[in-house]
């Protein structure tokens, strides 16, 4: 944020704008439509009936204005009704879709950053025998591809009677990512002894001083990266993919490509398509819109990955 | 294991013979008056170990050991030794997977680094709005799977905005998705547009450690902007760019989830990724052993590239120092 004021102060040269620099905005701005024209043309789509559609596809209003796309990805239309809108009629519900989005991710986030942030303490702050050769481990598991573990921990999933559940999605994940450990502990390092030694002194003891002292100093990078792992399990869909077959343990981007999948014999239900889209979508976004400002500013200086 | 073994007492001649600096050893003394914290680590790292043990390196392992199996998930591995790794080095689909693979890299990464460096300059260069940058950034917030669903609309043939606009110009319409040769490149573009936003940011943050006065006495100079980055911009961000550059490699060969909901590894396997051919093996034909053998290749590649580009780039160093 500092940077950003003195930076703009110290640039004196805003002289009259050279054609180069006309230039460059009106590339930035086409960058910026092709970024967000999908976006409208997602809720565009969904308001329109999939008739109108056909009839005007270039029209950039939405045409034959309807919320029958988000009935149907909502499951409140009847098949008969969704039929004749263009829907296939297979009862997709995304309410429950998205609850058990938002368990999964929600499992995922919260475990994972409070045992990382607890493992990444106990290699910043803890002085144990080997802690060395455990974190050259874990820095290690940064190099193997999450794809990798995949079929593996499909089997051992299996194996111990998940597969099908929402425990089973959020399992892999939960414990820790060796990423997520080492961002936390290169934050855990750079606090000064100073604050740590002071609490000792009033007679914290470890456990006090990493739930009262360093957890709360860390609130910003454990924002930052719970976030952007919120972000990361609500879109995963490889795994969720393998270890999900039925409404109870499936999550959005599941559904959205089963029902991408179901074609009807007149051509696509793009509206009810672009609804489920919106919703698997919309939730992100209004997550991200709180937290913008820190994130934005978080990768692009620190460069968290 | 480490932990178990640390019980306090026996660590404490150890901790005597090593150590040199003067406030390591205050460091040491002051552990061995509060008895070290070995039980206390033990505590902490516990849930993280047990996570890392079982769902990281088990599995790595047990990867590696499934790929000289014969497996069909029903019945217990049995070990056929190199048997599958004879059968994948003469599977034609294995070898043209990995080629569409490459080549999907290639016109991924290429665009999406160009486009990444254009931006994240003209974002240091014009603007710096935290505003903007996040902009760049929503894309990034859909999965792949919504951004291969919306793109599959706009591409569409006959109904897609895109294709329509195509046709005003007085274009042809292009099959985008459904042509053996448009299949690939529009997959590269898709997730171009939708992963450039965090490559943008993470070569930003680089950007921003280019102290401002280079670029001021440049100018002094009469330098101009183009020349200024070739001089200035881009031999100082060549580490930040180097790493960039591993990492979203290594993310671009994992495609699947775009494949999977536009093209379904189609036409006449024009998209068959290895990821997704490894798929169909371990999920449509049950063979497990195999699919973890193509793995395996996989991960081995991965790990030639990140060496190679690692060395060539000498990524390790910085020019700022």
């Amino acid at each position: 944020m500092a940077a950003v004021t003195t930076t703009t102060t110290v640039r004196p040269t805003r002289r009259r704008p050279s054609i180069g620099r006309i230039v460059a905005w009106a590339v930035m701005a086409a960058i910026l439509l092709i970024t967000l024209l999908p976006f409208y043309w997602i809720l565009r789509t969904a308001l329109s009936t999939n008739t109108a559609l056909a009839a005007h596809p270039g029209d950039p209003l939405p045409v034959g204005l309807t919320a029958g796309g988000f009935e149907r990805a909502l499951g409140l239309q009847s098949a008969k009704e969704a039929i004749a809108q263009g829907g296939a009629g297979g009862g997709l519900k995304f309410w429950r879709y998205l609850l058990n989005s938002v368990i999964v991710s929600t499992l995922i986030t919260v475990c994972q950053i409070f045992f990382s942030a607890m493992a990444a303490f106990a290699f910043a702050r803890l002085r144990w025998r080997g802690r060395d050769k455990v974190f050259g481990l874990f820095l290690a598991g940064l190099m193997v591809p999450a794809i990798f573990t995949l079929l593996p921990n499909f089997v051992l999933i299996k194996q111990l009677h998940l597969v099908d559940t929402l425990l089973g999605i959020a399992l892999p994940t939960m414990f820790m990512t060796p990423f997520a450990v080492f961002f936390l502990r290169q934050f855990f390092m750079n606090v000064p002894r100073e604050v740590e030694e002071a609490a000792l002194l009033d007679g914290a003891g470890k456990v006090r001083i990493f739930f009262r002292v360093l957890l709360p100093m860390a609130s910003t990078p454990v924002l930052t990266l719970g976030v952007l792992t919120y972000i990361t399990s609500w879109n995963d869909y490889f795994w969720p993919l393998m270890v999900s077959y039925s409404d109870s343990s499936r999550v959005l981007t599941v559904a959205l490509a089963i029902f991408r999948a179901q074609t009807p014999q007149t051509g696509y239900d793009w509206s009810g398509l672009m609804a489920a889209t919106l919703i698997a979508a919309l939730p992100m976004l209004v997550l991200f819109g709180f937290f913008a400002r820190r994130i934005v500013s978080t990768i692009s200086f620190t460069g968290i990955k | 294991m480490t932990i178990a073994s640390s019980s306090p007492p026996s660590r404490l001649p150890l901790r005597g013979a090593e150590g040199a600096g003067t406030e390591q050893r205050t460091g040491r003394a002051k552990a061995r008056e509060n008895g070290g914290d070995g039980r206390l680590a033990a505590v902490f790292i516990a849930p993280a170990l047990l996570g890392f043990t079982v769902f990281l390196l088990w599995p790595t392992l047990r990867g590696i050991y499934l790929s000289f199996t014969r497996f069909n998930l029903l019945t217990p591995a049995k070990w056929v030794g190199l048997d599958n790794y004879v059968r994948m080095v003469h599977d034609p689909i294995f070898w043209d997977s990995l080629k569409v693979t490459v080549e999907y890299v290639v016109i991924n990464i290429g665009v999406q680094t160009v486009a990444a460096l254009a931006i994240a300059v003209l974002l240091q260069r014009l603007t710096q709005s935290a505003v903007l940058r996040g902009i760049v950034l929503t894309p990034y917030l859909m999965s792949n799977v919504v951004a291969g669903v919306v793109w599959l609309w706009i591409l569409d043939t006959q109904l897609g905005i895109g294709n329509q606009i195509i046709g005003a110009l007085g274009f042809d319409h292009i099959p985008f998705l459904a042509d053996e040769h448009w299949a690939i490149p529009t997959i590269a573009l898709i997730n171009v547009w939708r992963h450039v936003g965090y490559t943008t940011l993470l070569l930003f943050a680089g950007l921003m450690a280019i102290p401002d006065d280079m670029y001021e006495a440049a100018r002094v100079d009469g330098a101009s902007e183009w020349r200024m980055f070739w001089r200035i911009t881009l031999p100082l961000l060549r580490p930040v760019l180097a790493v960039v550059l591993i990492m979203t490699v290594i993310g671009s060969f994992q495609v699947f989830d775009t494949v999977a909901v536009t093209t379904m590894g189609g036409p006449a396997n024009a998209t068959n990724v290895l990821q997704y051919y490894i798929y169909g093996a371990a999920f449509g034909r049950f063979q497990f052993g195999y699919a973890s053998a193509m793995s395996v290749a996989l991960l081995l590649v991965l790990s030639a590239i990140t060496f190679l580009q690692y060395r060539l780039t000498r990524a390790g160093q910085s020019d700022l120092g």
